[in-house]
């Protein structure tokens, strides 16, 4: 079986800075992934390109066997690719709702003119989403706040919001870009098990960056662990828990 | 003619006014929404339409088809302005767009007279309408179709935006185009089609201006285009309600102190508001105050 992702060599430069180097990645069907490392160790840097914000250097990126390296950002997302923010990236003066159905909308076939014209089965396809929309937003417990601004919702429930709307974009590999920041333990906990039933639900393999120990080591199958842009170690998390090099650049010596 | 109806005269003469500057003030205020640019050319468009559909009169064509070609070329100048000037400066700094566009403004009303002179060409009014006659009022059909043309075109465009995919992607995009291009949208078509339909409202305003106030020059465009420009910063730029309800202000500010105060004073009395609102309400009336979360 293919697998989700293949990261091979991938590279970057920012001017005179080597910020990212010669990283490896296979995600498989279904897999939950976590990329740890140290504040600048590159992990949003890796994100970005895989997500088509900036170009690699060097390197390929299969998203199912296909390469996407050099692909814009829209086509990227509408391939499979879906992402969450280190900082929450809502459209706050949009509703709930509406959020969700930006993500869905760019997966439908429409033109103006079938919006225009062919009223019947524009509002078929619009109900369609609606429906979709709020079977997305229930799965998070959000229905009863579809119709609120985006911007109103507690801090919880924007991040869970744009879980849902990464959703939207039916992707095949979701990357979330550490989900728990912000969150007291217990809401922590909530977004763990929020996490697997995504994935059970959903059928997607995700991708996560995260500084909580407990979170990554409690859901990932599998671990990288970047250092000053390159790979320090890769394996299970019970291998990275004594993974000399890894208690090294997270503690000192 | 008795004092109460003297002052219906000016209110509709407001209206009538208004209802330009309105549909100018969007272009300005959904470009900035999107573009985060004030698109100085933006008045030029209203001269483009003009001069095209004086043209497409003057070649013979019915009324109808010299609108529509006015409307689809003044678009495609829109898009085509936008791929040219302002694509390759997305990421420059606001004064370098702000330059540029300024540059635009002149370029064309350059161009124009270059083309068409700089002698003033009469534009032949083709709305043939019967006035309307309300008591001792007479709104000539001018006036009522503008009024019309204006509003329903508004509302559409509010619908448009409100409850179309394509409209809720702008809106998206408005507020952060990264996020919405990392949610599959692509932001360069939507930028595209917000400069094609302020541009045909821009045309559709050229027209209707025309109609009113002929005959036409190369730089009739600057002075409503600074007014609209100044309708949607009274209204609160960016906000869509704010260009209509602003564009409607100022036409209403300008007819009556044409009428009461002084005709002279015009510009003067209308450029002191918006620096009074500068001062007291930056942000304009339906604006959002923008505060900085520490």
């Amino acid at each position: 079986m293919t697998n989700v992702l293949e990261v091979r060599d991938l590279g970057i430069n920012f001017g005179g800075l080597r910020a990212v180097d010669g990283l490896n990645l296979t995600i498989e069907p279904g897999q939950l992934y976590g990329l740890i490392g140290p504040n600048g160790a590159g992990k949003t840097t890796v994100f970005n390109m895989l997500t088509g914000v900036y170009l690699p250097s060097d390197g390929t990126i299969e998203l199912y066997g296909e390469n996407i390296v050099g692909k814009k950002a829209h086509q990227i997302a509408r391939m499979g690719i879906a992402r969450t923010f280190q900082n929450i990236r809502l459209f706050k003066d949009l509703t709930v709702k509406e959020n969700v159905l930006i993500s869905l909308d760019t997966q439908a076939d429409y033109s103006l003119l079938t919006g225009v014209l062919k009223l019947p089965r524009f509002h078929a396809q619009e109900t369609a989403m609606d429906e979709e929309a709020m079977r997305l937003l229930s799965v998070f417990d959000l229905q009863d706040d579809a119709d609120k601004l985006a911007r109103n919702l507690p801090y919880g429930k924007q991040r869970e919001l744009e879980i849902v709307r990464a959703l939207g974009t039916h992707p095949k590999l979701l990357l979330l870009d550490e989900p728990a920041a912000g969150m007291n333990p217990q809401e922590t906990q909530n977004l763990m098990d929020t996490i697997r039933t995504v994935r059970e639900q959903f059928n997607i393999a995700i991708l996560l960056i995260e500084h909580d120990m407990k979170l990554v080591m409690g859901i990932c199958e599998k671990i990288t662990v970047l250092n000053y842009g390159t790979m320090l170690a890769c394996g299970t998390p019970a291998e990275i828990q004594s993974d000399k090099n890894v208690i090294k650049a997270y503690l000192g010596e | 003619m008795s004092g109460f109806s003297q002052f219906i005269m000016q209110f509709i003469n407001g209206l009538n006014i208004g209802s330009i500057y309105a549909l100018i003030a969007l272009g300005y205020t959904m470009v900035y929404g999107i573009a985060k640019l004030i698109n100085f050319a933006h008045g030029d468009i209203i001269m483009v339409g003009a001069y095209v559909s004086l043209i497409c009169l003057n070649a013979g064509l019915p009324w109808y088809l010299a609108c529509i070609i006015s409307i689809l070329s003044c678009s495609a100048f829109g898009v085509i302005m936008e791929k040219f000037a302002y694509k390759p400066l997305r990421n420059a700094s606001r004064i370098s767009l702000l330059i540029t566009a300024i540059g635009i403004s002149y370029l064309l009303e350059n161009a124009f007279q270059l083309i068409f002179t700089a002698n003033p060409k009469p534009y032949p009014s083709f709305i043939a309408l019967p006035a309307l006659k309300i008591g001792a009022v007479t709104i000539s059909a001018n006036y009522y179709i503008t009024f019309i043309i204006s509003v329903v075109l508004m509302v559409v465009l509010t619908l448009f935006i409100r409850n179309t995919n394509m409209g809720k992607a702008m809106r998206a995009v408005s507020e952060d185009a990264g996020a919405a291009r990392l949610m599959g949208i692509n932001v360069d078509n939507t930028i595209s089609l917000t400069f094609a339909i302020g541009s045909a409202l821009a045309a559709v305003a050229g027209i209707l201006y025309s109609n009113c106030y002929s005959p036409i020059n190369p730089t009739m465009g600057s002075l409503p285009g600074i007014k609209a420009f100044i309708a949607a910063g009274l209204g609160g730029i960016g906000s869509i309600p704010g260009a209509v309800l602003g564009g409607f202000f100022l036409g209403m500010i300008e007819a009556m102190v044409k009428a009461y105060i002084s005709s002279q004073l015009l510009d003067s009395i209308v450029f002191t508001v918006l620096i009074l609102m500068l001062v007291l309400k930056p942000a304009g009336i339906l604006g959002k105050d923008v505060r900085e979360k520490v």
